[in-house]
């Protein structure tokens, strides 16, 4: 491979692919070539860098100086001053939130300083696209440690030392689950790739898929090897055209240098890959439902037992575990168990990735130790909640998960402690709210989405969360009863304890969890029916306060019924008659004074 | 394709590494070569080309190159800064191809400064 002096990361993760920086690459790549540094300077497109809210991002390494929302116009202006004459463009560096001053570098900024990278090890740092560049950081030395030099035992062994525990949610031990596998005596097994992330707000797999798709298919080959398995399907939303492109040339690849295939590395042992995309159903990412899927039925769960490890794909003993949890195999196999294990809390090992997102300032993908605290995740690597706004509350899990207030701001995020607070991890999503959110509005958006994608197979989440959403539309309309946060809880009760599947068992958690830590907002929905977010537009009177009112006329620019009248140096007034309820005077009123 | 051994596997690994391990840091030295306007009327771009050949040819893959502006001293260009890490950093000037050639095996992998083209020790900020 030649040399160059200075490699551009060009990041080309989702996020930033829409914010244009494939015009970037293009735009480099020429003006690099007008001015002869062609051979001097190096233009690498990675997946996702993480820091996706300051798109289109540029690393240039080996100073590490990091660009933010770069476009085409800026280029002439960058090669020039930065890679001609070696002065970083000061314009286009990170200001942080805090700190007024540039950050040049990317270590320092604060952002990343507190991420430890494990299952993302190769983000922003490899060509996506380039096997070789995987291989150049490591990749595929796990699998053929593996099958050089240990048996299938050994390497159960291995991931049990390690105490890796499924990243798609549950945390089921994935070393028990890999030896259940192992101990039915049928064949063929299969092993699974589960990429159905549906949960609103969440992209860790969409971006690991994107970012460093050999590592998935290396994962799922060491499982293979632990499991007697010759056949991995990777299951992966439809709706990620970047991951399934990328998993495809991966694929490929991982085929052409017998890394897939027959007799891999010399070893006499076996394995291939398929890529399966889904049709878009919620349910299919329960493991049950998405093997269904995957033989071409209609998605639905079934009941355990027997467990998929004995009875899975086709009848066939079967290993499905999530995208991150393949993504931390072979470094567990590279380094070993107790290395894995040297990170995180009692119960929950090595480092958990999140897609955290909402009104926050840093929105992007991280990855932090079991165990960080939520205040750290929300403020030092989110950069804290923007536009002077309060925190409210921080909703984790998707719709199986919680909203948890700012009492619980110094919690530990692992399992059991997310666990104990009526939270679960989930797959990762982090969706930060600020006081602008109605808890019980949040909480009737989870339940809507989960009544939409119920599956309708078990009654207690058919019918029982549609019943939820009609006392919840009540609530928000002004036609609570007290009686109703007692219903709410009673029904949610019941639906964890009857559901079928894991998704039902779960579906109740943000109405439970919203009215455990934020029931005085449900109450003054219930008996003052006033919605003190201003999100309920039925609770909302649509009156000018003409004390508060700073006679600015922006509430009037913004609505576009011609509702309200203004005129200099005197209050708005709303006329009741043309108003649709829009909310926009509310969001235009800087001073709160439309109540 | 061939299929590929362990030994393949390792052999690319080691190839590729070496071009790409600028991206990981954990340099030992840091070569600037100043690339002001008049950096580059005097010949500055082929002190780099002589620089990232020498690191392609020896497969040195601790040794970072960067470019730095004007430095002020217009009638010393070419020039260039060697800064073994730890150590301060020593300032060439008036320098062509084999000099380049001579500083790069004497001071950046022999440790010794080639006191005849030296201008002085220290250099102006860089990232």
């Amino acid at each position: 491979m030649k040399t160059y002096r200075t490699h551009l990361m060009v990041c080309a993760g989702t996020g930033c692919v829409s914010c244009g920086s494939l015009n970037l690459k293009d735009r480099l790549e020429s003006e690099l070539k007008d001015r002869g540094l062609s051979d001097e300077v190096k233009v690498v497109i990675t997946g996702c860098n993480g820091f996706c809210a300051e798109g289109p991002i540029m690393v240039v390494y080996p100073e590490g100086i990091f660009y933010k929302k770069l476009s085409p116009e800026d280029i002439p202006f960058l090669v020039e001053e930065h890679f001609l004459k070696g002065r970083p463009v000061e314009k286009f560096l990170y200001t942080g939130s805090a700190i007024k001053e540039k950050v040049p570098l990317l270590k320092d900024i604060p952002f990343f300083q507190y991420q430890v990278l494990r299952a993302l090890r190769n983000r922003g740092l490899i060509d996506a696209e380039n096997i070789d560049e995987y291989i150049a950081r490591d990749g595929y030395a796990a699998l053929s440690k593996v099958l050089s030099s240990m048996t299938p035992e050994e390497v159960i062994q291995e991931v049990k030392i390690s105490g890796l525990r499924g990243r798609g949610g549950a945390g089921f031990p994935t070393g028990l689950k890999w030896e259940e596998g192992r101990r039915y005596d049928s064949f063929p097994k299969y092993i699974i790739c589960n990429g159905d992330e549906g949960d609103p707000g969440a992209f860790m797999d969409r971006s690991v898929l994107e970012a460093d798709p050999h590592s998935i298919l290396e994962g799922m080959t060491i499982g293979g090897y632990a499991l007697d398995a010759h056949q991995g399907h990777i299951y992966v939303r439809a709706e990620y055209p970047l991951a399934i492109h990328r998993l495809n040339l991966a694929i490929e690849q991982a085929r052409n240098y017998g890394l897939l295939g027959k007799d891999i590395l010399g070893s006499g042992f076996d394995f291939d890959i398929s890529i399966y995309p889904g049709a878009g159903a919620f349910v299919c990412g329960e493991s049950t439902a998405l093997m269904y899927s995957l033989e071409g039925k209609r998605g639905m769960p079934r009941i355990k037992p027997p467990r998929s490890t004995e009875a899975g794909l086709w009848g066939q003993p079967t290993v499905l575990n999530n995208v991150e949890t393949f993504a931390n195999v072979p470094a567990i196999l590279l380094n070993g168990g107790e290395w894995f294990a040297s990170l995180g809390t009692g119960g929950s090992k090595g480092t958990k990735v999140f897609a955290l997102t909402g009104t926050v300032s840093n929105v992007g993908l991280i990855e932090v130790p079991m165990g960080t605290t939520l205040r750290t995740i929300v403020y030092d690597i989110g950069g804290g909640i923007p536009e002077k706004r309060e925190f409210k509350a921080v909703q984790i899990g998707g719709p199986s998960g919680a909203c948890l207030p700012v009492s619980l701001l110094d919690i530990e995020v692992d399992f059991d402690s997310l666990d104990k607070a009526g939270a679960m991890m989930g797959s990762g999503g982090l969706v930060v709210m600020n006081d602008s959110t109605c808890m019980v509005d949040t909480a009737r958006f989870f339940t809507d989405f989960s009544v939409d994608e119920s599956c309708g197979k078990c009654v207690p989440c058919r019918v029982g969360m549609k019943v939820m959403l009609n006392i919840l539309n009540r609530i928000v309309e002004g036609k609570g009863e007290m009686e109703d946060i007692e219903r709410l809880k009673r029904l949610g009760h019941h639906i964890k304890e009857t559901s079928h599947c894991g998704l039902g068992k779960t579906a109740p958690n943000p109405v439970l969890s919203t009215i455990r830590y934020f029931r005085n907002e449900y109450e003054t929905h219930i008996i003052e029916k006033r919605c003190p977010a201003l999100v309920c537009a039925d609770l909302i009177q649509f009156r000018v306060d003409s004390e508060k009112c700073k006679m600015c006329g922006l509430c009037k620019k913004a609505c576009p019924m011609e509702a309200i009248t203004w005129e200099k140096k005197t209050p708005a007034v709303i006329n009741l008659e043309k108003c649709i309820r829009c909310r926009s005077c509310i969001q235009a009123c800087k001073f709160g004074a439309i109540e | 394709m061939a299929k590929l051994t362990i030994e393949d596997l390792k052999r690319i690994k080691e190839e590729v590494r070496s071009a790409t391990i600028l991206r990981e840091g954990g340099f030992r030295a840091k070569i600037n070569i100043h690339m002001g306007t008049c950096g580059i009327a005097a010949g500055a771009r082929k002190l780099m080309s002589v620089v990232l050949k020498e690191i392609e040819e020896k497969k040195i893959n601790d040794v970072m190159v960067t470019t730095s502006g004007c430095a002020g001293l217009c009638s010393r260009e070419p020039m260039a800064t060697v800064e073994i890490l730890g150590n301060p950093p020593v300032k060439y000037c008036d320098l062509n191809e084999e000099r380049m050639k001579e500083i790069f095996v004497q001071h950046v992998l022999n440790g010794v400064i080639v006191e005849a083209y030296a201008l002085a020790r220290g250099s102006e900020t860089t990232y």
